[in-house]
């Protein structure tokens, strides 16, 4: 754990303003003000139905593929200081720069290789010398590469489950996005394939910028740097793992954290 | 001694019992007649045609490029109405199946979820017309079109029930194939947009490959009925045996020629009205060809998902 987030050069890469967001009439965000910081694991805590997927969605626009959804307020992303839910955003500009990993596994009915290569397809990359070298980077970074290097076009289904998340995390990376979105990504896991992923997020936070939610506090302590504990669709407290963990400033917070609700 | 009421459960059951033991028989025969019926049929069909290779060499009736049974100096070369049924079911799908998929696609892909559920009951209309409205609709209005293109076209040709044909046919390619486009979870959806994929890329590059086995089925299901169509093929190709791969002749196929010899008045046992179960065995070869490719299908990308 690092102690010394708070002394160090922090850069913002992502900062929500008054962030509300709406399902049709339900208001499931509630002025939401936090700044994700550059190449830092934040995580976002707090009992289920608070609105951590929510806010995390807004991240990458992914509401917008639902009719009746509506966002207020805005989320800025740097160094564009840009607001990134402006309707004059386009939301696959803003989904080629911010990945997401899911809950569940979901890779493609396609091959190991054709999963990671996909983000590149999509973007036109077509280049096989090209696409050979970025899947095996990708696949590297996500600690997957010598479990799958004899086995690049087998269905990616025949994976384990641990693994097919890793696939996952290799086809979020395989693009170089700016930021990864992480929801419960181990949630599905088995605990050593969790200790996986969470070791491997603590590396990639060397090259991107990370947002990820979990439902285990363990987790949120072990991996991030910034914490921000939600309740009821609003932000109750903000700041670094460490301070929220030990002296947490809000009773909520601390209720939560050492497990009195929950 | 046995206390009353223990007698008296026991017999309750014994009926419960009973009725479930006649519950089980009913449905066991309803099962058995639909069964029992296909078996006839195919023992029938089997049966006749044994007759009719008994006079007719196998080899004439795969090879021979004539079909004249009727006439004194008879050919069976069943090539011949295959010829029919092959271009026509060809034509058809040309339609049916790039018309159909698109259907699906921007049903289940694109359209907003009003436009969706008006638009299937009106697809499933149009295959709930029957045939023969279909038949005449290619006899007595595409064909007259197509003439204005190509005027040396005949009155009866195989692309005008063809095309014709493969319309009747979309729904049923359109229907099977969003069924199994919309049964592809959310999840895999999600993980295409969220690479930065458009709907479009969405559509063709994941959910299109995660529902193969389902759009499989649906083009398995176009064939057999382009195959089995009768009634089109009756009224607008001709029923003259002709052996063409050529849609802009009139031809019979296997289906026209067992109407029409079907409704003339063949004397039993004679070798004209033997032919009518060859060719049912013909066709019913083809459909169960097809279903077993079908099933092949469905088994080989079950579990794309
Ligand atoms: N599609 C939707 N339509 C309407 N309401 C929704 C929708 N999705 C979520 N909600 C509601 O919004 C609130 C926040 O949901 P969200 O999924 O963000 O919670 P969460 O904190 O991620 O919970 P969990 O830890 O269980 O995943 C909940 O009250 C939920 O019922
Ligand atoms: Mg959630």
């Amino acid at each position: 754990m690092e102690t010394t987030a708070n002394a160090e050069q922090l850069v913002a890469k992502a900062q929500a303003q008054n962030l509300s967001f709406y399902y049709s009439d339900y208001q499931a965000l509630k002025s939401i003000n936090m700044t994700v910081h550059e190449k830092k694991v934040t995580a976002l805590i707090g009992p289920s139905g608070c609105g951590k997927s929510t806010l995390l969605r807004c991240f990458n626009r992914m509401h917008d593929l639902y009719p009746g959804n509506r966002y207020e307020g805005g989320i800025r992303l740097h160094p564009d200081n840009t607001d990134l839910l402006s309707p004059d955003v386009d939301p696959i500009e803003v989904r080629m720069r911010i990945s997401m990993v899911f809950q569940k596994p979901n890779p493609f009915p396609k091959s190991i290789y054709e999963n990671v290569a996909y983000g590149l397809r999509v973007r036109g990359v077509n280049k096989r010398v090209i696409l050979d070298e970025k899947v095996e980077e990708a696949l590297r970074d996500a600690a997957l590469w010598d479990e799958v290097k004899e086995r690049l076009d087998d269905l990616a289904s025949n994976l384990s489950g641990g693994q097919q998340q890793r696939l996952c995390i290799a086809r979020a990376l395989a693009t170089e996005p700016e930021m990864i979105l992480f929801d419960e990504p181990t949630s599905a896991l088995d605990p050593i394939a969790t200790a996986n992923i969470e070791e491997l997020i603590s590396e990639l936070k060397e090259k991107v910028t990370i947002l990820i939610v979990t439902h285990n506090m363990q987790q949120a302590a072990r991996v991030s740097d910034f914490t921000a504990y939600m309740y009821l669709g609003e932000l109750v407290e903000f700041g670094a793992t460490d301070q929220i963990f030990i002296k947490p400033q809000k009773k909520e917070t601390e209720d939560y954290i050492t497990g009195r609700f929950g | 001694m046995i206390p009353a009421t223990t007698s008296a459960r026991l017999k309750k059951r014994r009926t419960r019992h009973l009725r479930e033991r006649v519950i089980e028989g009913v449905l066991f025969l309803a099962a058995s007649i639909s069964v029992f019926t296909t078996v006839a049929i195919v023992y029938i069909l089997v049966k006749e045609s044994v007759v009719f290779f008994q006079q007719v060499p196998l080899k004439d009736f795969l090879f021979d490029t004539q079909w004249t049974p009727l006439f004194d100096d008879a050919h069976f070369g069943i090539v011949v109405l295959l010829s029919g049924t092959v271009v026509s079911s060809v034509v058809a799908l040309c339609v049916a199946i790039p018309l159909g998929t698109i259907i699906a696609i921007y049903l289940s892909e694109f359209a907003p979820f009003a436009l969706r559920e008006l638009a299937k009951p009106f697809l499933e209309l149009l295959g709930g017309v029957p045939t023969i409205i279909y038949g005449y609709f290619a006899l007595i209005f595409v064909t007259p079109l197509l003439q204005k293109i190509y005027p040396d076209l005949p009155g009866f040709n195989l692309l005008s029930a063809g095309l014709v044909m493969g319309i009747m046919i979309i729904p049923y390619v359109s229907s099977l194939s969003e069924d199994a486009m919309r049964a592809v979870p959310m999840s895999l959806r999600e993980g295409s947009y969220a690479m930065g994929a458009t709907r479009l890329q969405t559509a063709l590059k994941v959910v299109m490959p995660a529902a193969t086995s389902g759009i499989a089925s649906a083009y398995i299901l176009g064939i057999s009925r382009a195959v089995g169509e009768t009634m089109i093929l009756a009224v607008a190709a001709g029923m003259q045996p002709n052996l063409t791969w050529n849609p802009l002749e009139p031809a019979a196929t296997v289906t026209t020629y067992i109407v029409q010899v079907a409704l003339g008045d063949l004397p039993h046992g004679s070798i004209g009205y033997q032919t009518i179960f060859v060719a049912g065995l013909s066709l019913m070869l083809m459909t169960l060809m097809l279903n077993i490719v079908g099933h092949i299908l469905r088994k080989k990308y079950r579990e794309a998902y």
